[in-house]
C-alpha cells in the first residue's frame, strides 16, 4: 500500500468509527448499512471492471444465489445460517467458473452476454420455483446465528459491517499491489502485451470474476439477514445495471471510488424520495453524464485534478 | 396434433419476426460503429407506448402510426448525435455503459410522462382469425409477418441498390478507408440509429395489439433481440433475421410443449449455449484481431 492509500484507509476507518456518535435516527443508520453492504459488492464487481476490464451485467444474479441459499438452506433443510452462507458463495464460484471458463477464452466483450444471460436465467429460476423461494413475493429470512452469537440490532450489524467493509477495502489495496494485481492491470493496459511478458490472462480472468461472484454472493446472504425478508427481484437486471452503475460512477479501477459510488448511489433514492418514479431517469441521466463529462469516475477525477494543484 | 403444432409455430414466427426487427437494429448500429446498442429495445416501447399515445389523443390511426415509427427514429438521431458521437473513440465498456444509461433515460422519462399502466392499440383489420388446418391464425400475425418482410426486403434493397445504402455498407467494412473516398461517416452512424430506431418502433407497433404494452417491456424484448443477433452471428443482417425467428419459434415450442413458466428463459439459455459452442453465431464472419 502506498502513502495515499494508507491516508485513505484511516480516513474512512475514522470517519466509521465517529458515525455512531452522530448518527443516532435508525433510519439514517439503515441508509448507512445498506451503503455498507452495496460498498462491498461494488469493491468486489470493480476488481472485475476496473482491473480486469470485463463487464459483468449480471452480478445481482450472483447476489441472488447468495440471498436465496441463506434463505432456503435453514428454512427448507434445517443449515446453520454460516453454513448457508458458504454453500452459497461456493456454488456462486462453482457457477462463475463453469461459465466464465469457455468464454473468458474468447476475447472482446463476451463475458459482457454470458453474464447478462445468466443473470436473468438466475431471476427466473427464483421467480418461477416458488415451493421453495416463494415465487415473485419472496420469502422470510431466519436471524444470523453463529458460534453462538446471533445478530439482530442495528448496531450488530453496524459494527459487523464496518469490519468487513475496512477489510474489504484493506484486502483490495493490498490485492492491486501484488504480483496478481499488477498481472491484472497488465492485462487491462493491453492483454496481448500481458501475455507476452508471461501473464496467464485467461486464468488471471477467471480468478478475478469467480472472486467477485463469490464476494457478490456472500453480500447477498448478508443482505437477507439483515433485512429478514427477501423476494428474487433482488436478482433483476436493472440490480445488476445499478451495481454497475457504482462502479462507474465512483472510478472504475479506484478502490476509494467504489466506496464513494456507493454511497452516493445508495443515497440518490432517499434524496429522490420526493419525487416518486424519477429514479430510473436520474440514474440513466447520471450513467451517460459520468461516461461522457469524466470517463475515469468521480475519485479519479478529482485525484488527478488536486493533484495538479497540489 | 398437427393444429396445435401449427398453432405454436404461427405464435412462434410472430413473435420471432419482432425479435428479428430488434435484431435488425442492433446489426445495423453494429456495423456502423461497433456499438452494441443495449436501448434498443425501448424504442419498441416507445413504438408501441407512443401508438397507444396518439390513437388516445384522437389522431388517426395511419398519422398516429406513422408519428410513432418517426418519433422513435428522431430519438434515435439524438441519442447519437448527443451521446455517441461525444464519445466515438471510447472503448467499448464504456459504449456499452453510455447505452444501458440512455435506455434507463428513455424508460424512466416514459414511465414520469405515460405512467405504469398497461396501453394498447386495437389490431389493424379487427380481431377476427382465419382458421387453417385446425389452427387459428390472427389477422395481426399476417400484419406482423407481412410487414416485417417488407421492412426487409426494403432493407435489402436499400443497402444492395442504393448509394446511400451502400456508403453505409462500405462504413461498415472499413471506415477509414470509407472516409477516403469521401463518404461522411459521421452521417453514416446518424443515420444507422434512425434506421434502427425506425424498425425497433415498427416491431413495437406491430405486436402491441398482440400482447399490450407497458413502459417496461423494452428491456426483455431488446435482451431477446440481442440474442437473435448474437444467435445469427452479430453483424449480419441476414443472420439476424434467421436469428429472430428461431428464437421465436424455440420460444414458442418451449411454451407450448415443455414449461411456459420457464419460455423467457429459454433464449438466456441459448446465449450461453452459442457462447460455449459457436462464439460466431451461425453467419458470422470470422474475425481476426490486430496487434
Amino acid at each position: 500500500m502506498n502513502r495515499s492509500a494508507r491516508i485513505g484507509l484511516s480516513i474512512v476507518l475514522a470517519v466509521l468509527l465517529v458515525l455512531p456518535f452522530v448518527v443516532t435516527n435508525s433510519f439514517y443508520l439503515d441508509l448507512i448499512i445498506r451503503m455498507q453492504i452495496n460498498a462491498i459488492i461494488v469493491l468486489g464487481l470493480n476488481l472485475l471492471v476496473g482491473f480486469a476490464g470485463q463487464i459483468s451485467l449480471g452480478h445481482a444474479g450472483f447476489v441472488g444465489i447468495g440471498a436465496f441459499a441463506s434463505a432456503i438452506l435453514p428454512t427448507h433443510f434445517g443449515w446453520s445460517p454460516l453454513a448457508a452462507l458458504v454453500a452459497g458463495a461456493v456454488f456462486t464460484g462453482i457457477l462463475a467458473l463453469i461459465v466464465a471458463r469457455p468464454i473468458l477464452k474468447l476475447k472482446g466483450q463476451y463475458l459482457a452476454m454470458a453474464t447478462l444471460g445468466l443473470g436473468i436465467i438466475i431471476n427466473i429460476v427464483l421467480r418461477n420455483e416458488s415451493q421453495y423461494t416463494g415465487g415473485p413475493d419472496g420469502m422470510p429470512v431466519p436471524t444470523l446465528e453463529a458460534f453462538g452469537l446471533s445478530i439482530t440490532s442495528d448496531w450488530q450489524w453496524y459494527w459487523l459491517l464496518t469490519a468487513m467493509l475496512v477489510f474489504s477495502l484493506w484486502a483490495s489495496l493490498n490485492l492491486i499491489d501484488s504480483p496478481f494485481g499488477r498481472a491484472l492491470r497488465a492485462l487491462h493496459g493491453s492483454e496481448i502485451a500481458a501475455k507476452v511478458t508471461g501473464v496467464d490472462v485467461v486464468r488471471y480472468k477467471v480468478v478475478i470474476f469467480v472472486l467477485s461472484a463469490a464476494c457478490a454472493s456472500i453480500m447477498g446472504s448478508i443482505t437477507a439477514h439483515y433485512i429478514g425478508f427477501i423476494t428474487p427481484s433482488v436478482s433483476d437486471f436493472p440490480h445488476s445495471i445499478e451495481l454497475l452503475t457504482m462502479v462507474v460512477v465512483g472510478g472504475m479501477a479506484s478502490v476509494f471510488g467504489s466506496l464513494v459510488g456507493a454511497v452516493l448511489l445508495t443515497g440518490l433514492p432517499q434524496a429522490l424520495a420526493s419525487f416518486d418514479g424519477w429514479e430510473t431517469l436520474v440514474f440513466g441521466a447520471i450513467l451517460v453524464g459520468c461516461m461522457i463529462f469524466m470517463p475515469k469516475g468521480l475519485v479519479p477525477t478529482l485525484a488527478a485534478k488536486f493533484r495538479k494543484q497540489g | 396434433m398437427l393444429a396445435q403444432f401449427l398453432q405454436f409455430l404461427l405464435s412462434g414466427l410472430t413473435v420471432g419476426a419482432i425479435y428479428a426487427l430488434v435484431a435488425l437494429g442492433f446489426t445495423l448500429i453494429f456495423n456502423a460503429s461497433n456499438v452494441i446498442n443495449f436501448a434498443q429495445g425501448e424504442f419498441v416501447m416507445l413504438g408501441g407506448m407512443l401508438a397507444a399515445y396518439f390513437l388516445r389523443s384522437g389522431l388517426p390511426m395511419p398519422v398516429a402510426l406513422a408519428l410513432a415509427v418517426l418519433v422513435p427514429a428522431a430519438v434515435g438521431v439524438l441519442m447519437e448525435k448527443l451521446t455517441i458521437e461525444p464519445v466515438k473513440n471510447a472503448d467499448v465498456l464504456t459504449l456499452i455503459i453510455i447505452t444501458l444509461g440512455v435506455s434507463m433515460i428513455i424508460r424512466g422519462a416514459i414511465q414520469i410522462w405515460l405512467g405504469k399502466g398497461t396501453y394498447s392499440i386495437p389490431a389493424f383489420s379487427g380481431d377476427t382469425a382465419i382458421p387453417v388446418l385446425g389452427a387459428m391464425i390472427a389477422t395481426q400475425s399476417l400484419w406482423v409477418l407481412g410487414l416485417t418482410a417488407v421492412a426487409v426486403l426494403a432493407l435489402w434493397y436499400f443497402f444492395n441498390r442504393t448509394l446511400t445504402g451502400k456508403a453505409m455498407l462500405a462504413t461498415s467494412f472499413n471506415r477509414v478507408a470509407s472516409e477516403l473516398v469521401g463518404i461522411n461517416t459521421n452521417w453514416v452512424l446518424c443515420m444507422s440509429f434512425a434506421l434502427s430506431a425506425a424498425l425497433g418502433a415498427l416491431g413495437g407497433i406491430l405486436i402491441t395489439p398482440i400482447t399490450l404494452t407497458t413502459f417496461d417491456v423494452g428491456i426483455m424484448l431488446g435482451l431477446k433481440g440481442f440474442v437473435a443477433a448474437v444467435l445469427g452471428g452479430m453483424g449480419n443482417g441476414l443472420g439476424a433475421v434467421i436469428g429472430g425467428l428461431l428464437v421465436g419459434l424455440i420460444e414458442a415450442f418451449t411454451a407450448g410443449y415443455i414449461s411456459s413458466a420457464y419460455k423467457d428463459a429459454v433464449p438466456f439459455v441459448l446465449i450461453l449455449l452459442i457462447l460455449f459452442f459457436m462464439p460466431r453465431g451461425l453467419l458470422g464472419a470470422k474475425v481476426t484481431d490486430r496487434v
